[in-house]
């Protein structure tokens, strides 16, 4: 089942600070060996908690399907 | 205009460090412009010398990396010669508060119509972990290895005390805050100050053993209150006042003695 927002991290931004896995409500992010993660997009409830607190403008939250 | 189409892509990815909270403020202040609309082409940016005066070359309007201390001076005239751009100058709190402090209060006293956001991470960054007239008592720098014996500022009052019309205070730790007080400076016709607390993991944390990042963030939650809870640092709006705007006084004075009215 796709969920609801899609979480897009670039990783030529990210630089693995992990903010956005901690201010997550819902667990949807984690770091991976040193970028950030999506591990359960299912779960995204569309906060843009992670979007707003990243210092590298890495991270887009969009509301839809994924388009593929 | 969504706030990422005002970064220069091909600056990016930004110098800062991990973590580094300066990418925090910038990205909250490009989602309050976002937010009223600016044509990118009506905004100027001016910068001093630091890492958080970096954040000037990273976005597309019209921008101005100056010296140390001096963005004030730019931004003034600057604003004097076009009244009709937004001008905002995004500062360091060495930058700002020790060799540029002088500019800061008379501009602060003008009342000339700028949007002043202070890039508050306690310390000289870009040299190296000095202390700065905001870092507080006894903690450590690399110029106070035994702990710094100076009193900080405190830059909400400094402003108010040398005049400043809108005074705010904000952390990187609420970014929602953040853009919301950014935004109120942004549409005050006045001199406006923003202080923002934002976390440099490199030096301050990492000389005063405060963690990473995230560990920051959250001292900053812990210490930090927007509704004046005893013994934190408020955050929010302090002063927000209509008062007559340097710009348009120069102005009206220049008009009225082309026009032969003016005192004799
Ligand atoms: C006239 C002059 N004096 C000193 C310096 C060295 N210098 C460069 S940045 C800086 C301090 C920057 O601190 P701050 O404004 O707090 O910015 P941060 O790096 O912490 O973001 C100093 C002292 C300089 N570039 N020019
Ligand atoms: S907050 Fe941004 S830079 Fe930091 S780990 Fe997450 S995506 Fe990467
Ligand atoms: S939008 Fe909210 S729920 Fe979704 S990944 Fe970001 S922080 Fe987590
Ligand atoms: S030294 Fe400090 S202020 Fe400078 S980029 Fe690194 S974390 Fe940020
Ligand atoms: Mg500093």
């Amino acid at each position: 089942m796709a969920g609801k927002f899609q979480v897009r991290i670039l990783p030529a931004y990210c630089k693995g600070c992990g903010i956005c896995v901690s201010v997550c409500p819902k667990q949807v992010l984690g770091l991976g060996k040193d970028k950030a993660q999506v591990v359960q997009p299912d779960q995204c409830i569309g906060c843009l908690n992670c979007e707003y607190h990243c210092p590298d403008f890495a991270i887009t939250v969009t509301e839809g399907e994924k388009d593929e | 205009m969504k706030y990422k189409d005002f970064l220069r892509k091909d600056k990016m990815p930004h110098i800062w460090c991990p973590g580094c909270g300066h990418g925090m403020v910038l990205s909250s202040f490009l989602r309050a412009l976002a937010k009223r609309e600016y044509h990118p082409d009506k905004v100027a940016v001016i910068s001093g010398i630091g890492c958080s005066s970096r954040a000037s070359g990273y976005l597309n309007f019209n921008t101005l990396h100056t010296t140390h201390g001096r963005a004030i001076p730019f931004a003034t005239g600057i604003k004097m010669a076009k009244p009709e751009l937004k001008v905002v100058v995004l500062t360091g709190d060495g930058d700002s508060a020790a060799i540029g402090g002088n500019h800061l209060i008379h501009a602060a006293r003008r009342n000339i119509e700028l949007t002043v956001i202070v890039f508050n991470n306690n310390i000289y960054g870009m040299t190296s972990g000095q202390y700065s007239p905001l870092t507080p008592h006894m903690r450590l720098a690399t110029t106070a290895p035994y702990g710094n014996i100076d009193y900080p500022f405190d830059l909400v009052k400094l402003a108010e005390g040398a005049g400043a019309s809108f005074v705010a205070r904000g952390a990187t730790a609420q970014p929602r805050h953040l853009e919301k007080i950014i935004g109120q400076g942004l549409d005050h016709n006045g001199f406006s100050l923003i202080e923002v607390i934002t976390q440099c993991p490199t030096y301050f944390g990492r000389k005063n053993r405060m963690g990473s990042a995230v560990d920051m963030l959250q001292w900053q939650r812990d210490n930090t209150s927007t509704t004046g809870k005893e013994g934190k640092i408020p955050l929010g709006i302090f002063v927000q006042e209509e008062r007559p705007e340097y710009c348009a006084n120069y102005h009206h004075l220049v008009k009225t003695v082309a026009e032969g009215k003016g005192s004799e």
